[in-house]
């Protein structure tokens, strides 16, 4: 098991976000987390990534129990993450921001930069090597010295997701990574993720609300409502459960 | 890199560098000369400051308390006896140690918050140094205070620091190291990661950055090269007094960072040495002259965010993109 979610419950001054989660993520596996307006996804997003600290619960990877660490560590110990709000360094250009992105994997403390040293030199080369595959896997090579704020929508949401792989994780967490856009960029980056699944071969836990490409990308299927889990499996299942689509359909009235 | 293409890509620097090391041949005019030297001090403390607050992004207004903090440091010491090139490194080692003792519970605050928390701490120093009289003869300060040991210099003999083609001399030796280090610092990976943090704090962590300990490590170095200035200006001028580290400091290497540009690193010493001469030139307009500070700075703020250089920059680029001439190479990824 990659990834073990137990009992994980976040409060925010007497409102339940998370209720009790329990979450397995298999290695290689591509899941979604669905679920209404409000149901605690992004949350919960925010507890794997150290973001937020949970009220109470734990979280293993691999293994090791990471609650509570700062999302630094939890960075570095494989678990790479895009946010809902398309998250970049705008100040930046393409290359700075994927250079940043793999800068946990490089050693470059002070004393090694101020005095240039072998491992410094040979920190920078990988760097270069690997921002020039990732443009290439993302497919922005031609915009490798851009500022991010003069990128398109589409173009940012697949450079975040390009800053999240190039670290090497074990894990992406993706939320939203369609989210605003139309239905040719939705394709490319949908094109884009199974890509990351299958060649780079890294586990992928994505929160989307567009459902056809959901059931199109998802092997397994977790659907959230009210900060707890209402149900899990393939997407076939997930389709036909009496509880989703009371919490998809009839939910809109008590929401 | 060869020495042919070097010459051909930084001619201009190399242009500047012989200008800096023939000037005291150019200049006769010995109140024209303190100006200068004492660009290159404040050229040295607004580089430093630059680190922290134009690369980080954390508004530090303590950094004349710790320019006080070396400036005390150099004084106390050659007074006890220690020679200044030891007193002047263990003055900066102290100022950055004070630095990290402070960074501590400051930099967890953010924003406004900081900049409230240190320039309380650079208060603080200004008032110690007026009232521990033992140590810093309160508000009359030290005197006499001696000038750097001459320095003894294998086949040429000693070189004395009484003349001030050699004070200059010193603090331009000084002013090229801070460059040279601030250089390495910010087209490095690590001074991305300072601009990171200055960006978007959040993000910097998703993606593995400890926006804390960076923060303290650019603070550190900030504030040990202020403490090194602090030290030089003590032993040149041979007399330094609360005021040394009083708050009026921070705010006028505000004003040259703001105005040069902040996040390069020509910005600041372009604003040590222009702003102080155009003071001189505004002598008549006395106490009217900070109305016009005042409103260079928010023209300033509003149209060049990037001081002066900015606006430099913007123009290269407009002139690059109007002839077509974009030289831009993958070298430039992790900077150089």
């Amino acid at each position: 098991m990659l990834l073990e979610v137990k009992n994980l419950s976040k409060h925010f001054a007497g409102l339940v976000a998370v209720n009790g989660v329990d979450l397995k993520v298999r290695e290689g596996e591509m899941l979604a987390i669905v679920g209404p307006n409000g149901a605690g996804k992004s949350v919960l997003f925010g507890l794997i990534s150290g973001l937020i600290r949970p009220t109470y619960g734990q979280i293993h990877l691999q293994g090791e129990e990471i609650t509570g660490w700062k999302p630094h560590r939890i960075a570095d110990q494989g678990i790479a993450r895009t946010f809902q709000t398309t998250a970049l360094f705008d100040q930046l250009r393409v290359v700075d921001n994927l250079a940043l992105g793999y800068r946990l994997r490089t050693a470059g403390g002070f004393w090694s930069t101020l005095f240039h040293t072998r491992r410094w030199k040979e920190d920078k080369n990988r760097t270069t090597g690997k921002v020039m595959e990732t443009l290439n896997f993302i497919g922005l090579a031609d915009k490798a010295f851009h500022f991010v704020s003069t990128l398109s929508q589409a173009e940012q949401k697949r450079l975040s997701i390009g800053v999240a792989l190039i670290s090497q994780p074990k894990m992406i967490l993706l939320d939203e990574p369609t989210g605003g856009l139309i239905l040719e960029d939705t394709d490319e980056i949908t094109a884009l993720i199974k890509k990351i699944h299958k060649v780079a071969g890294i586990t992928i836990c994505l929160i989307e609300h567009k459902m056809r490409m959901v059931m199109d990308l998802a092997e397994r299927i977790v659907v959230l409502n009210f900060g707890s889990v209402i149900a899990e499996g393939t997407p076939g299942e997930i389709s036909k459960n009496p509880a989703v689509i009371e919490a998809y359909l009839g939910g809109e009235s008590v929401a | 890199m060869a020495p042919t293409q070097f010459l051909r890509d930084k001619w201009s620097y190399v242009l500047l560098l012989l200008l800096a090391l023939l000037l005291p041949f150019l200049i006769t005019n010995r109140y024209v000369f303190q100006i200068v030297i004492m660009g290159c001090l404040f050229s040295i403390t607004t580089l430093s400051l630059n680190l922290i607050l134009g690369y980080t992004g954390q508004a530090s207004l303590a950094h004349a308390g710790f320019f006080g903090i070396g400036a005390y440091g150099v004084a106390i010491l050659t007074k006890a006896g220690l020679s200044f090139w030891l007193a002047l490194p263990l003055s900066a080692l102290l100022a950055a140690g004070i630095g990290f003792l402070i960074g501590l519970p400051t930099l967890r605050s953010r924003g406004s918050y900081f900049a409230i928390s240190t320039m309380c701490f650079g208060v603080i120093v200004s008032i110690v140094a007026g009232n521990w009289i033992e140590f810093t003869g309160g508000y009359n300060g030290i005197v006499g205070i001696a000038l750097p040991n001459p320095l003894p210099i294998p086949l040429i003999g000693e070189i004395g620091f009484q003349t001030q083609t050699a004070q200059y001399y010193l603090v331009l030796a000084f002013l090229l190291l801070t460059l040279l280090i601030m250089h390495r610092l910010v087209s490095s990976l690590l001074g991305l990661s300072f601009m990171a943090i200055r960006n978007n704090e959040v993000l910097a962590g998703a993606v593995g950055i400890n926006a804390f300990a960076g923060k303290i490590l650019s603070f550190v170095v900030a504030n040990f090269f202020a403490g090194l200035a602090g030290g030089i200006y003590a032993s040149l001028m041979g007399t330094i007094s609360p005021s040394t580290a009083s708050l009026e400091l921070t705010f006028n290497w505000l004003i040259f960072l703001l105005l040069g540009g902040a996040a390069t690193l020509a910005g600041p010493i372009i604003g040590a040495f222009v702003i102080p001469v155009i003071m001189e030139y505004l002598q008549f307009l006395a106490e009217y002259r900070l109305i016009i500070f005042g409103v260079m700075l928010i023209v300033v703020i509003i149209y060049f965010p990037r001081g002066v250089m900015g606006a430099i920059t913007n123009l290269k680029q407009r002139s690059r993109d109007f002839f077509g001439r974009r030289k831009e190479t993958i070298k430039g990824v992790a900077g150089g």
